[in-house]
C-alpha cells in the first residue's frame, strides 16, 4: 500500500514539514513495516521558466538553443525536445539540480553553452504508465498562467511524499486512507477528521426503475446508486496526483473518482454505464463454462466457483475482480449505476488468483466493513456532483444482511499483563483504547471494549492484547526465562553418533535437495511404489521427490566431477519419499557415495567395493549389529542402476535394510560406489546392551587354514561352514588371502583363513585343536568339495 | 707364579681398557675369566703349590679376578652407552618431512549450527523433536489457525503434491503434531529443527531451507518469557552484545505476533549494506500461541498459554562461518565441505 502523505493529511492533522521517514519508522514499530519512504518527485533546484527565444542549434538537426526566463535571470539552455518553442512555460532544472537520473551541470553542448535543463515528467521520475501521450513526446508543458520563478512541483500540486507499506495479511483496514488515519491517529494521539459526504439528491427514487437481486450467499451486501448527466473530462490535479502517488493511473474524472473513493474508504466501487443495463443487477454464481469478456477485452471462461454480476440475462462482470467490457464507462457515458458490495473473500481470492489480482480484489480478499460500503457510495456522490456535474438520483437499491454494529469484547488488565508479562495499569490500558478510537466501559475490573467494525482483524481478547502491546510498546519488557519445572532435554543421539562416525571415517557430510527430476526420482530403488510429484514445480529438474538419497548424492558427485573434484567421499542422513496405495510415506536414510582416492588407515587407496563395504560394516558394527548382518547378492532386489556383479543388498536378521555396490557403467562411467541404509528399518531392530565380557586368562591359539574351492563359492559360505564344523572352541575367524593362478586350477581359488581357538577356563591342548581342525577340513571337503592346500 | 699372575693382570687390564666394542670385551672376558680362561688355569695349577703358598696365590688370583670383573663391568657399561648413542644417531630422522595422514571427514555447516542450537535448548530442558517433511495441509495450515482460503496462505508459495499434501513450508507444522501427540495435554517444551520448502529460488532464497521452531506451553507463560528465551538464544548464536527488537506483526498461529530484529551482525548496529543502514537484521518470527491453535490441538487456553518462534538457520550458518552465498550450502562442492572438518572452538561464541 502506497500512502500519499498529502492524502493522509486530509484526514489527520500532521505537521506541515513532518519527517516522513520518522512517520514510517513509528508505523513500523506499531507493526506496519514499510519498504521505502520517498518523495513523489525527488528533484531539487527546479523553477518555472518561460522560453523567450528558441532557435535551431547551428550544429545539430534536432537541438534547440533557448533563452529561458526564470524570473531572477535569463538562462541559455540547449534542449532536444521537439516541443520546445517560444512562449512555452517550462520546468527548468538549474545548474546543480539533483534529478532521479543524476546531477545537472553547466556545460557546452556542441559548441553552445547550456546552463540547465528543460524537463519532461519522465526526467522528474514519473513512471511511464502515468505519463500522458504529450508528455511522452517531449518536455512537460505548463499552462500559460504558471508563475515564472516559482517552484513547479508546488504549482503542479505534486509536493507529496509516499510511504510504501508492506502490510500484514490481517490489516485489510489499512488498505484505505481512513484506516491509515486511524492508525497514525492512535500512534500520535490525534483525532481523525470527518469525510465529506454531502450532496443533493433529486426527487426520483432509484427503486422505481432499478432492481438488485442477490442469489448467492457469497454476497453479504449489495448497494446500487444512480447518478445522471455526468460530464466526462480530466480530473482535477489533486485527484490525479493522489492516484499517481498511490500507484493508480488516472483516466477520466468518473473512473478516477471510483478509484479515489476506493483509496479513501477501502471499499472498491464499480461504475456501470446505466444505459447499457436493463434495469437490474443480479449477483449469482457463474455457470460452469460461462463466457465473459472483461474490461481488458479478454474472453474468460468461468467456473461455478466464480461470483458474477449479471444484467438478468448474462454475466457482465466478475464480482470483486473485474468489470465487463460491455457495460464499462466510456467517453460518451451520461448516466451511471454505482455498485458498492461485499463479496465472499475466499471466493474472490480464488477467482482473482486464477484471473487477475487487482486493487479491488486485494481489498475484497482481506475483508471489508459494510459501514464503509454505505460511506463509499455517498462519498462518490459527493465527488461526482462536485467534479463531474452529476445529478444524484434519490434513494438506494439495496440488499444488506450485514451487522454494522461494534463488537464488544470483555478483558481485564490482568488478562493483558499475564500475556505481555508487563505491569500496565488499567488507566494506561484505557488510554490505548481511546487512542485507537475504541470506546470502553469498566465494571468490576472488567473492561468492555467496543471495537468498530472497521477493525475486522479484532475478534477475541488476544487481539486486544496485541493492540495494547502494539500501541503501548513492548520493547521495554524485561525478558526472563520461563518459570517452569526443570527437566532433562532430549535429542536424537543415535543420528548424531552416526554422523560423527561417518565423519571419523573420513567422509564429508552433504546437504542435498529433496526435489529431483521425475525420470530420476526412482533411481537406485527397485520396488512398485509410485513417484511423488509436485502440482506446480518451479522447474522440471526439481519436480518430484526423491525415492533414494543416492540419486541426490550422485547429482552432487556429478557436480564435483564437472569441477575436477575426483576424490569424492560423501554421506548424508535425510529423507526419501514414496507413494503406495494412495498413501504417502517418508523414510530416514543414511547414504554414502565414494569415488576416486580415499585414505584407508594412513594409505591412499582407490575406492573399490571392499572399501565401501568396510564403511558399511564399521557403521553396522558401531551400531551394535555385529554378527547379524550379511551382504547378499540378489539381482531381483538390486536396482537396475547398479553393477550386477559388484552389488549386494544388506540384510540384518534376514531383513533387507540397504544397498551397496558400484553404480552401473551405463549410468556412471567412473568407478563410483554407493551405500544406502534405511535407518528407520535398521534402528527398529533392537541391540543388546554393551556389556563387559570376561577376558580369558589362558592364551588363544591361532591356526591357519587354506582351502581350494570352486571359484563360485563365496568366502562367506566357507566361513559359515568353518564356524559350523568347528563348534564352540573357535572364537573367531577371518580371511587373510585369496589366491588364483599358478598352482591352482583354472576354475578354482584358494582362500586362506586365520582361525583363533580358545577356552575361558584352560589352555587348549594340541590334540584338541587338531581334532577340531580335522573336523573342519572334513566338513569343508564334504560340503563344499574343498581341498586342503 | 706370582710373576705369571702379574703378567696376566698387566695384559688383561691393558686389553680390557683398550677394547673398543662389546664383542671384543666379551671375548676378553672369556679369555681371562672364562672356564678355560688364563686366570682360571692359574688356579687349576695351584695344586702344585705348597700349602703355605696356596692361600697367598689364591687370594692374589681372587683379587685380580675381582679387579678384572669390576673393570669388565665398567667397560661394558661404557661400551653399551656408546653403542646406544651410535644407534640413536643412525636412527635420526628429518622431522620436517610430511606426516602420515589420517584423513578425517567433515560435518556440514548447517548441521553444525543445528547441533549447537540443539545443545543449547537441550540444556534448558527442551526436547528436540521432528516431523514429516511431506506434510498434510491439516498440520501445516489448518491446525495452525489457517483455514483454506485464508489470505495469509498463498498457494503460490507452497509446493503442493495434492490439495491435501505438500512439502512443509514451516517447521510450525510440528507444533500441532506435538500438541496432538501429547495425550495427557501436559506442558510442552520442544524445538524442531528441519528442512522447509517454499516456492521461490533466487540469489537470496533457496527453495529448500532450514528452520528451527520453538514451542513452550505451560501455565503462566508470557511474552517476557519469549523475550528472555530469545535473548539467550540469539546471544549464544550471535554474540553477547546482540540486542533484540520486537516489532508487532501478524502470523495466524500466534497472537500477539512479533517479528524480531537482532543487532546487525556485520556492523554491530552502526549501519551497513547488509542491514540497509538500519543497524537491525530481521531474523525471526514469534509470538504467543493463538488460543485457537491451543484449542484446536486439545489445550485449554483458559489454563495454558505458550510461546512459539521460528528462525531461519541458513542465515545463522552463513553468519557464523562467513558464507556469502546461500547456494554454497546446497551445492556441496567437496572443496567447500572439507573446510568444515574441525572442532568449533574458535567459532564458539561465549555467553
Amino acid at each position: 500500500m502506497k500512502l500519499s502523505i498529502n492524502f493522509l493529511k486530509d484526514y489527520i492533522d500532521l505537521d506541515e514539514n513532518i519527517d516522513v521517514k520518522q512517520l514510517a519508522e513509528d508505523m513500523t514499530n506499531a507493526g506496519n513495516e514499510y519498504d521505502e519512504a520517498v518523495k513523489l518527485i525527488n528533484a531539487t533546484k527546479l523553477v518555472i521558466g518561460e522560453i523567450k527565444e528558441c532557435v535551431d542549434h547551428p550544429d545539430s538537426d534536432h537541438l534547440h538553443c533557448c533563452k529561458v526566463d526564470i524570473g531572477s535571470e535569463v538562462l541559455d539552455i540547449v534542449c532536444g525536445a521537439p516541443n520546445a518553442r517560444k512562449g512555452l512555460k517550462v520546468i527548468v532544472a538549474q545548474d546543480g539540480a539533483q534529478l532521479p537520473g543524476g546531477t545537472i551541470k553547466k556545460g557546452v553542448i556542441r559548441g553552445e553553452e547550456s546552463n540547465g535543463m528543460l524537463c519532461s515528467m519522465a526526467e522528474l521520475g514519473l513512471e511511464s504508465k502515468f505519463l500522458k501521450e504529450e508528455d511522452k513526446a517531449g518536455i512537460h508543458e505548463l499552462p500559460a498562467d504558471a508563475p515564472v520563478g516559482e517552484d513547479p512541483i508546488a504549482f503542479l500540486q505534486m509536493n507529496d511524499s509516499i510511504i510504501d507499506f508492506d502490510l500484514t495479511a490481517n490489516r485489510g483496514d489499512l488498505l484505505s486512507i481512513l484506516g491509515m488515519a486511524y492508525e497514525v491517529g492512535a500512534i500520535y494521539d490525534k483525532k481523525v477528521k470527518d469525510i465529506d459526504l454531502s450532496h443533493k439528491e433529486n426527487s426520483e427514487n432509484i427503486n422505481d426503475t432499478f432492481k438488485v437481486n442477490v442469489n448467492t450467499e457469497n454476497c453479504s451486501i449489495f448497494l446500487a446508486k444512480k447518478v445522471k448527466n455526468v460530464e466526462i473530462k480530466e480530473s482535477p490535479a489533486f485527484i490525479k496526483n493522489r492516484l499517481i502517488a498511490s500507484g493508480i493511473r488516472p483516466i477520466n474524472n468518473v473512473v478516477d473518482i471510483s478509484n479515489y473513493v476506493m483509496l479513501e474508504t477501502g471499499q472498491p466501487l464499480h461504475f456501470y454505464d446505466a444505459d447499457t443495463l436493463k434495469g437490474c443487477l443480479e449477483v449469482r454464481m457463474a455457470e460452469e463454462g460461462e463466457k465473459l469478456t472483461t474490461l481488458d477485452n479478454i474472453e474468460r471462461t468461468l467456473k461455478s466457483e466464480d461470483i458474477v454480476i449479471s444484467n438478468g440475462e448474462k454475466a457482465i462482470g466478475l464480482a470483486g475482480v473485474m468489470g465487463g467490457l460491455e457495460t464499462e464507462i466510456t467517453d460518451n457515458t451520461k448516466n451511471i449505476i454505482i455498485e458498492a458490495a461485499i463479496f465472499d473473500n475466499v471466493k474472490v481470492r480464488r477467482t482473482s488468483n486464477s484471473i487477475l489480482r487487482s486493487e479491488a480484489s486485494n481489498r475484497f480478499e482481506k475483508g471489508l466493513d459494510s459501514n464503509r460500503t454505505y460511506m463509499a457510495i455517498e462519498r462518490a456522490c459527493n465527488l461526482l456532483e462536485k467534479y463531474a456535474g452529476a445529478e444524484i438520483v434519490g434513494n438506494l437499491a439495496k440488499y444488506d444482511t450485514t451487522d454494522r454494529s461494534d463488537k464488544n469484547i470483555d478483558i481485564t488488565a490482568k488478562n493483558i499483563n499475564a500475556i505481555l508479562g508487563m505491569q500496565i495499569s488499567e488507566q494506561e490500558i484505557l488510554e490505548v483504547f481511546r487512542k485507537l478510537g475504541f470506546t470502553t466501559t469498566v465494571k468490576d475490573e472488567i473492561i468492555t471494549v467496543s471495537v468498530p467494525k472497521r477493525r475486522i482483524d479484532i475478534s477475541i481478547k488476544e487481539d486486544l492484547i496485541e493492540e495494547v502491546g502494539r500501541i503501548y510498546g513492548v520493547n521495554n519488557i524485561k525478558g526472563k526465562l520461563p518459570d517452569i519445572a526443570p527437566k532433562m532435554g532430549s535429542y536424537d543421539k543415535i543420528e548424531r553418533q552416526i554422523r560423527n562416525k561417518m565423519m571419523d571415517l573420513g567422509l564429508n557430510e552433504t546437504l542435498s535437495y529433496v526435489l529431483v527430476p521425475e525420470n530420476e526420482a526412482k533411481m537406485f530403488t527397485k520396488d512398485d511404489t509410485q513417484v511423488v510429484k509436485l502440482l506446480a514445480p518451479l522447474s522440471e529438474d526439481k519436480n518430484t521427490l526423491r525415492h533414494s538419497l543416492s540419486v541426490a548424492l550422485h547429482k552432487i558427485y556429478k557436480y564435483n566431477k564437472a569441477r575436477s573434484n575426483k576424490d569424492v567421499s560423501i554421506f548424508e542422513i535425510g529423507k526419501a519419499f514414496q507413494k503406495q496405495n494412495e498413501e504417502y510415506s517418508e523414510t530416514k536414510k543414511l547414504a554414502a557415495l565414494m569415488s576416486g582416492e580415499y585414505y584407508v588407515g594412513m594409505e591412499k587407496k582407490k575406492v573399490d567395493f571392499y572399501v565401501i563395504k568396510g564403511i558399511a560394516e564399521e557403521v553396522l558394527d558401531y551400531l551394535g549389529y555385529n554378527g547379524r548382518y550379511s551382504f547378499v547378492k540378489d539381482l531381483n532386489k538390486t536396482p537396475d542402476e547398479m553393477h550386477p556383479g559388484q552389488s549386494a543388498v544388506i540384510s540384518v536378521n534376514n531383513d533387507i535394510v540397504g544397498l551397496i555396490g558400484k553404480i552401473h557403467p551405463s549410468v556412471e562411467k567412473e568407478d563410483v560406489f554407493i551405500l544406502e541404509i534405511d535407518l528407520d528399518k535398521l534402528l527398529a531392530k533392537k541391540v543388546g546392551k554393551m556389556k563387559y565380557k570376561e577376558i580369558s586368562k589362558f592364551p588363544n591359539i591361532k591356526k591357519d587354514l587354506a582351502v581350494v574351492v570352486d571359484k563360485k563359492v563365496t568366502a562367506q559360505e566357507i566361513g559359515i561352514n568353518i564356524k559350523k564344523f568347528a563348534g564352540s572352541l573357535l572364537e573367531s575367524y577371518e580371511v587373510f588371502d585369496v589366491y588364483t593362478g599358478e598352482g591352482v586350477a583354472e576354475n578354482k581359488k584358494s582362500v586362506a583363513f586365520s582361525l583363533t581357538f580358545g577356552k575361558q577356563d584352560r589352555t587348549l591342548t594340541d590334540e584338541e585343536i587338531n581334532a577340531v581342525m580335522d573336523k573342519i577340513i572334513e566338513g569343508l571337503e564334504k560340503k563344499l568339495q574343498a581341498e586342503l592346500r | 707364579m706370582k710373576e705369571e699372575i702379574a703378567k696376566i693382570k698387566e695384559n688383561s687390564l691393558k686389553e680390557i681398557s683398550e677394547s673398543k666394542d662389546l664383542k671384543t670385551l666379551g671375548d676378553l672376558k672369556v679369555k681371562y675369566l672364562g672356564k678355560k680362561g688364563e686366570l682360571t688355569l692359574v688356579l687349576r695349577g695351584m695344586g702344585k703349590l705348597s700349602p703355605e703358598e696356596r692361600p697367598v696365590i689364591g687370594s692374589l688370583v681372587n683379587q685380580v679376578r675381582d679387579e678384572l670383573n669390576k673393570l669388565v663391568e665398567e667397560k661394558e657399561e661404557e661400551l653399551k652407552k656408546i653403542a646406544l648413542e651410535e644407534k640413536l644417531k643412525t636412527e635420526e630422522i628429518d622431522i620436517t618431512l610430511p606426516s602420515q595422514k589420517i584423513k578425517r571427514g567433515s560435518k556440514h555447516p548447517l548441521n553444525r549450527v543445528i547441533e549447537e542450537v540443539e545443545d543449547l535448548f537441550v540444556s534448558m530442558g527442551y526436547d528436540v523433536v521432528s516431523g514429516p517433511e511431506l506434510e498434510t495441509d491439516e498440520y501445516c495450515f489448518e491446525r495452525l489457525n489457517l483455514p483454506k482460503g485464508h489470505p495469509a496462505r498463498d498457494m503460490q508459495d507452497s509446493f503442493y503434491i495434492t490439495p491435501e499434501h505438500l512439502l512443509r513450508t514451516q517447521t510450525s507444522s510440528v507444533q500441532a503434531r506435538t500438541m496432538m501427540a501429547n495425550e495427557e495435554k501436559t506442558p510442552i517444551r520442544v524445538i524442531v529443527p528441519g528442512k522447509t520448502f517454499r516456492r521461490e529460488d533466487d540469489a537470496t532464497h533457496s527453495h529448500q531451507f532450514n528452520q528451527v521452531e520453538g514451542l513452550v506451553i505451560d501455565k503462566n507463560i508470557s511474552l517476557a518469557d519469549l523475550k528472555g528465551t530469545l535473548e539467550v538464544f540469539m546471544k549464544k548464536m550471535l554474540g553477547q552484545n546482540t540486542e533484540l527488537r520486537f516489532r508487532p506483526s501478524y502470523f495466524p498461529f500466534t497472537e500477539p505476533s512479533y517479528e524480531v530484529d537482532v543487532t546487525c551482525f556485520k556492523c554491530g548496529g552502526k549501519g551497513c549494506n547488509l542491514c540497509k543502514q538500519t543497524g537491525w537484521i530481521e531474523l525471526l518470527g514469534s509470538g504467543m500461541v493463538h488460543p485457537n491453535v491451543l484449542k484446536m490441538n486439545g489445550y485449554d487456553p483458559e489454563k495454558y498459554s505458550g510461546f512459539a518462534f521460528g528462525v531461519g538457520l541458513d542465515r545463522l550458518a552463513m553468519f557464523k562461518y562467513g558464507i556469502t552465498d546461500i547456494r554454497l550450502l546446497y551445492q556441496n562442492d567437496v572443496r567447500f565441505l572439507k573446510q568444515f572438518d574441525r572442532g568449533d572452538k574458535e567459532n564458539e561464541i561465549k555467553y
